[in-house]
């Protein structure tokens, strides 16, 4: 295995069209463990931290740009992007320890492609798009199109993901995520719920979005949930149709973290705490940026 | 095959290497430097006796490839005392009996260096949090987040 | 303040000072098991088999060989047949364990080990290693093993035991039974009776370092191993039995140990090690990934248990049923014994009977964890004791109080308890403030007791006075928790001179005489009580010198504050600095040997109070307040005696919430790691409160108890009753996870 450590998009696209097994990475939290486990190592490895529109944090206005490799410290650390995206931001801080928040990305939560990853439902809620480079330039295309099926996504061998985009938060919006583990920290989510809630000058709910995770192959939107939760406040005839319409969402099977049932119970608990967190954020945002 | 050297800085010490490219900074360092201090529990990230400082940030030896310090800084627990003397941490875990068996030591002593890097007067909670990555299997953690504490307060006090 | 049991006045027991290895194990100077380097050795690594039962059929190295690099390929084939020499069955078992001949019992069992120049290098050609399997079916757990079809694991394994012997070979090693009174009339005299059954599943150490050895092979057959072990004597003792030579051969040091909790009292690596070196000319390190860790060594047994019990009105337990079933592994040897023994030890219960299985199954072999049997068999009684005490309206404790064995209460595994602090740990919960704080909303209390016996056995110490007339105590103990400082501290006290004028060192198989394992809380105890043999020795050697040097009486020297003083002050002292610097003239280096036997081990008891919090919708459990109160006996060295309660505490509470081992249909585990295999981390638990109770243990010089062990054996059962109180739902099947509570919490609802 080769390690190579490329300082421009350009030079890795290039030797990842020149090499059919590179492998890209940023922080490795996945890839070393995998190895570990046995899948094969990559001819050749390509670190993206050294290239610098991967590891930068930027507000120009209208939207925020994040380098796919930027290590998930800085974007807690960061007071201005914690303050906007609290949802975003406690859903990055939940990838592992302080140890693995030095090292784990955005990028990398969403391209290993685990169902269970914490930051996705949380980036699909508040309408991330992914920069895809490749041997023909960039296209941009929505996070939630971006992984197919557990370990898969639509990137192609030679493609990486460069940064993400989300738009500047509208007035009267708030984003919150939470997840279920068997301890207080270093486990995969059993189930994980993403809300972002904007409400309407009279305290309706005016928009809502509700992603979870670890429920089904990919992270699922529940539209069924947003539906019920548009023109409604959160009371418990809406609420209770949110948690019944993200249990019936859910497509999750039974394994060593979780079973059928427990899945679909608890994602409707998940989804109602979190559509709560999102609206009383909402409520105290009622300036714009 | 042609194994690749890495320029960095240990502990203070200008510290040159060559490495395979698969091989992780945490055997990197225990084989070609020569300090065992960090140690491997797990490989994957999961139980932080392998930590280390790199360019200031507390990570996993373990799960970072050797040829990706090449022109870092690396703090490791044989770095943390200075000339001889005691980092407050390391007296403070001495005093307080935070240790049994005290292979998760070093682990726990540069986290919590990170920890009080970035937060001087950490509350017990926060202290909980910043070192969930490192698994004690010894102390139940009680005298560990007590030397942390008094630590953070000696540290305060100078 | 008077000198009482309570306050013996003495000036180092009991105190709190620095332990002598904790500067190297803060500055990372330590060296464990992986941390030895060696000029010119080899990295090993083992084959192990991916298959939970299996034959072997062939195994072909040829292609490892040829690798670059590689130095030796090693299978069962080199190691004897020890069968063959009329080796008893335990030795067999302890050898094919290490290397499987025919078969393989267990996903993981090792196979083959090779050893190269470099780690990839040894990795590759384990890879290369081809092992062709007969795949045969497999039994993982006492259920299916006990099944009347099921596959054997061992041909000719009949029943122990049973009387007469089953004509059958079955998956059940052997049978224990306990019972004394008569049981119907117990449960006729019982106004509540309640039956529940109860299953665990294995649960690891847990230990963060990964076992590793060094061994350097000579020529001439002698070889020399490095490894992190419980006991260096006996890791001695098992690899010269699995490489057919003589203990003598073979010389071990001790490195330092990174926990064991039971898990390192046994062989897996050092004998393998020790072949690849002779093989190879060379030395070899073999360091265990933590997935092998995982897969091949350790746990503890998962269980099936059945309790039955009834109590009078008054509280007091009229009768008890107890059956156990506890998986071996693959060979016999599950710590049901134990079990039987414990289960209800620590109550005075007229009519029992204690029954029990060892049963094997497709599973690694178990290894001792911190009271073996015992927690499992707790979880079961001490959940059934909380709710017949709700059944009478009766206050936990009281109804414990109502039934505590005491000084010569007949232990149902047989003896008479002489001076016990059960009572004592009682009665320290119920004075603790923890006892009546507030509850809030979702909130639950649940105490339990255990009982422990603690080991004794065999220890040997040398102490040494240098010339200066500071002292080197040397024992043969693995220090895996702090015992250099009790045995300084205990040396401190005997010889008068002070804890920092004395180095206590763990020295190797040649340099010390014969120790037992570090293991069954017996260091502080039986070491110590060597260490302070030891240290009278000297004492009788200093005076011996002071009279001679006056040339008084013996009689007329005492020992008092470090130095020889004459009776009637005839003399002007000499300190323990003069006489080392005049031992030359006075009969030549002053030094004592120490061996023993122990005998009076002091039985430890701990009781423990456990509140908890339940999100009722996701069935998240969260330990918020804890208190262990412990028999210590006396603690020679209370920060560690804190250390050992808290750390069983939450060894405990692991698995009671989040610990199992999970194996797929194929028997091959799905969490061999610490992302799946959760142990507590940080922020899971609050501070846990320690009350440690001092009631001194006749029998040692000091009043010594183990106290490693018996923190373990409460918790599960003081979080299930905690759970129980906070939600009124009884959970019987470890761990107590999420998914388990929401279940029961929805059964309730419905």
């Amino acid at each position: 295995m080769k390690y190579v450590a490329p300082s421009s998009v350009e030079e890795a696209t290039s030797l990842l069209s020149s090499s059919p097994s590179a492998q890209v990475f940023a922080g490795a939290t996945d890839v070393v463990p995998q190895m570990r486990a046995g899948r094969p190592a990559p001819e050749v490895l390509v670190d993206l931290k050294k290239i610098e529109e991967l590891v930068a944090v930027a507000n120009d206005g209208d939207k925020w740009t994040v380098g796919a490799a930027t290590p998930t410290a800085n974007l807690t650390e960061d007071p201005a992007f914690s303050e906007e995206f609290p949802g975003l931001a406690e859903a990055a801080g939940l990838i592992g320890s302080d140890q693995i928040q030095n090292r784990s990305s955005l990028g990398g939560n969403l391209c290993n492609g685990s169902p269970a990853a914490d930051s996705v439902p949380a980036m699909v809620v508040n309408g991330a798009r992914a920069v895809v480079a490749g041997p023909n330039g960039t296209r941009v295309l929505d996070v939630a199109e971006v992984v197919t099926g557990p370990g898969q996504t639509s990137l192609a061998a030679d493609e990486f993901i460069v940064e993400f985009e989300i738009d500047r938060i509208p007035a009267r919006t708030g984003d919150a995520y939470l997840r279920m583990i068997p301890r207080t920290e270093m486990d995969i989510a059993v189930v994980g719920a993403g809300a972002r809630i904007t409400l309407a000058e009279d305290g309706s709910i005016e928009h809502a979005a509700l992603a979870l995770a670890a429920v089904a192959p990919t992270v699922v939107r529940v539209p069924d949930a947003e539906a019920a939760l548009v023109g409604n406040t959160a009371d418990d005839e809406t609420l209770s149709a949110v948690a019944d319409a993200a249990s019936e969402a859910c497509d999750p099977i039974d394994d060593k973290r979780g079973t059928v049932a427990y899945r679909k119970q608890v994602a409707g608990v998940l989804a109602k705490r979190a559509v709560l967190i999102a609206i009383e954020r909402a409520q105290q945002r009622n300036g714009t940026n | 095959m042609a194994r690749t050297h890495v320029t960095t800085v240990v502990n203070g010490d200008e510290t040159e290497f060559l490495t395979d490219d698969s091989t992780s900074l945490l055997n990197a360092l225990r084989d070609e430097v020569g300090l065992t201090g960090a140690k491997e529990g797990c490989g994957t990230g999961d139980c932080g006796a392998c930590s280390v400082m790199v360019d200031d940030k507390v990570t996993c030896a373990c799960l970072v490839f050797a040829p990706e310090v090449d022109g870092s800084t690396i703090l490791t627990v044989e770095g943390l005392a200075d000339s001889g003397e005691l980092h407050p941490l390391q007296q403070c875990f001495l005093e307080g009996a935070a240790l049994q068996c005290g292979i998760c030591t070093p682990g726990f002593l540069i986290s919590a260096k990170a920890l009080l890097d970035k937060n001087p007067d950490p509350t017990e909670t926060e202290i909980r949090y910043a070192l969930a990555g490192n698994l004690c299997r010894c102390t139940g953690y009680d005298k560990i987040i007590r030397a942390v504490q008094e630590a953070a307060r000696e540290m305060r006090d100078q | 303040m008077a000198i009482t049991e309570e306050n013996p006045g003495y000036k180092w027991v009991g105190t709190r000072p620095i332990r002598p290895d904790g500067l190297e194990k803060v500055t990372g100077k330590a060296q464990f098991g992986a941390d030895l380097m060696l000029p010119g050795m080899l990295f090993g690594k083992v084959v192990r088999s991916p298959h939970a039962h299996a034959r072997i059929i062939s195994i072909d190295t040829t292609a490892a060989e040829a690798m670059v690099g590689v130095k030796a390929v090693i299978t069962g084939s080199d190691f004897p047949d020890l069968a063959a020499n009329g080796a008893h069955p335990s030795e067999i078992d302890v050898a094919n364990n290490t290397i499987a001949r025919e078969k393989v019992l267990y996903e993981g069992h090792v196979v083959a080990a090779v050893a190269a120049t470099t780690r990839e290098q040894a990795e590759a050609a384990a890879k290369a290693v081809e092992v062709t399997y007969e795949i045969l079916p497999h039994v993982l757990t006492v259920d299916e093993a006990m099944a009347d079809d099921a596959p054997l694991l061992h041909e000719g394994m009949i029943t122990k035991g049973v009387d007469p012997a089953p004509e059958e070979a079955s998956n059940v090693a052997s049978k224990i039974l306990h019972e004394r009174g008569d049981l119907d009339q117990g449960f006729g005299e019982a106004d509540v009776v309640v039956e529940r059954e109860f299953t665990t599943k294995p649960v690891h150490q847990g230990y963060i370092e990964p076992h590793a050895a060094v061994a350097d092979a000579n020529s001439d057959g002698r070889a020399h191993i490095w490894c992190s072990s419980q006991g260096h004597f006996q890791m001695r003792a098992y690899s010269a039995s699995v490489l057919g030579i003589s203990p003598g051969m073979l010389k071990v040091t001790a490195a330092e140990i990174g926990g064991g909790f039971g898990g390192k009292t046994v062989i897996y690596l050092e004998p393998l090690a020790v072949r690849l070196s002779q093989r190879a000319g060379r030395p070899v390190k073999l360091v265990m990934d933590r997935d092998e860790v995982f897969r091949a060594t350790g746990p503890t047994s998962g269980t099936r248990i059945k309790v039955k019990m009834g109590v009078a009105k008054d509280g007091k337990i009229t009768a008890a049923e107890v059956w156990m079933a506890y998986e071996a592994g693959a060979y016999a040897g599950s710590p049901v014994g134990a079990a039987g023994m414990t289960a209800i030890a620590c109550y005075d219960i007229p009519n029992f009977v204690v029954e029990g299985y060892d049963v094997v199954c497709n599973k690694p072999r178990v290894a001792a964890y911190r009271a073996p049997g015992a927690p499992m068999a707790a979880f079961a009684v001490e959940s059934v004791l909380d709710e017949l005490a709700r059944d009478i309206g009766m206050d936990p404790i009281d109804i414990r109080l109502a039934n505590a064995a005491v000084e010569g209460t007949q232990a149902s595994y047989g003896p008479k308890f002489p001076r016990i602090g059960f009572v004592e740990t009682l009665e320290a919960i119920k004075d603790h403030p923890n006892y009546t704080a507030d509850l809030g909303p979702n909130q639950g209390r649940g105490i339990a007791a255990g009982f422990w016996f603690n080991a004794g056995m065999m220890s040997s110490a040398t102490v040494h006075i240098n010339e200066n007339g500071t002292a080197t105590v040397v024992t043969g103990s693995p220090d895996i928790g702090g015992s250099r400082q009790s045995m300084a501290l205990m040396a401190a006290e005997e010889l008068g001179i002070p804890y920092e004028s004395i180095k206590a060192v763990v020295a190797d198989t040649e340099t010390v005489g014969f120790n037992d394992v570090t293991g069954g809380s017996r260091v502080t105890l039986a070491t110590g009580a060597a260490v302070v043999d030891a240290c009278r020795l000297i004492i009788e050697d200093l005076r011996a010198r002071a009279a001679k040097t006056w040339d008084v009486e013996l009689d007329q020297v005492e020992w008092v504050d470090g130095q020889a003083q004459h009776v009637e002050g005839a003399q002007p002292p000499l300190s323990m600095k003069d006489l080392a610097a005049k031992s030359g003239r006075t009969g030549g280096p002053i030094s004592a040997n120490a061996s023993l036997n122990s005998r009076g081990v002091g039985a430890g008891f701990s009781t423990q109070l456990c509140d908890v919090e339940v999100d009722p919708e996701t069935g998240v459990t969260r330990v918020v307040r804890y208190l262990t109160a412990q028999d210590a006996g006396r603690a020679i060295s209370p920060d560690y005696v804190e250390g050992q309660m808290q750390g069983g505490v939450v060894q405990g509470i692991g698995w009671a919430l989040s610990e199992e081992y999970i194996h797929d249909s194929d028997g091959v585990m799905e969490n061999p790691g610490f992302l799946d295999y959760r142990i507590p981390v940080a922020s899971d638990l609050p501070m846990i409160d320690c009350a440690i109770v001092e009631v001194p243990n006749p029998a040692h010089p000091y009043g010594v108890r183990g106290v490693g062990e018996v923190g373990i054996v409460p918790p599960m059962a003081a979080v299930g009753n905690a759970i129980n109180d906070a939600l009124d739902v009884r959970m019987t099947d470890l761990p107590m996870s999420p998914v388990k509570v929401l279940e029961a919490l929805n059964e309730q609802r419905d």
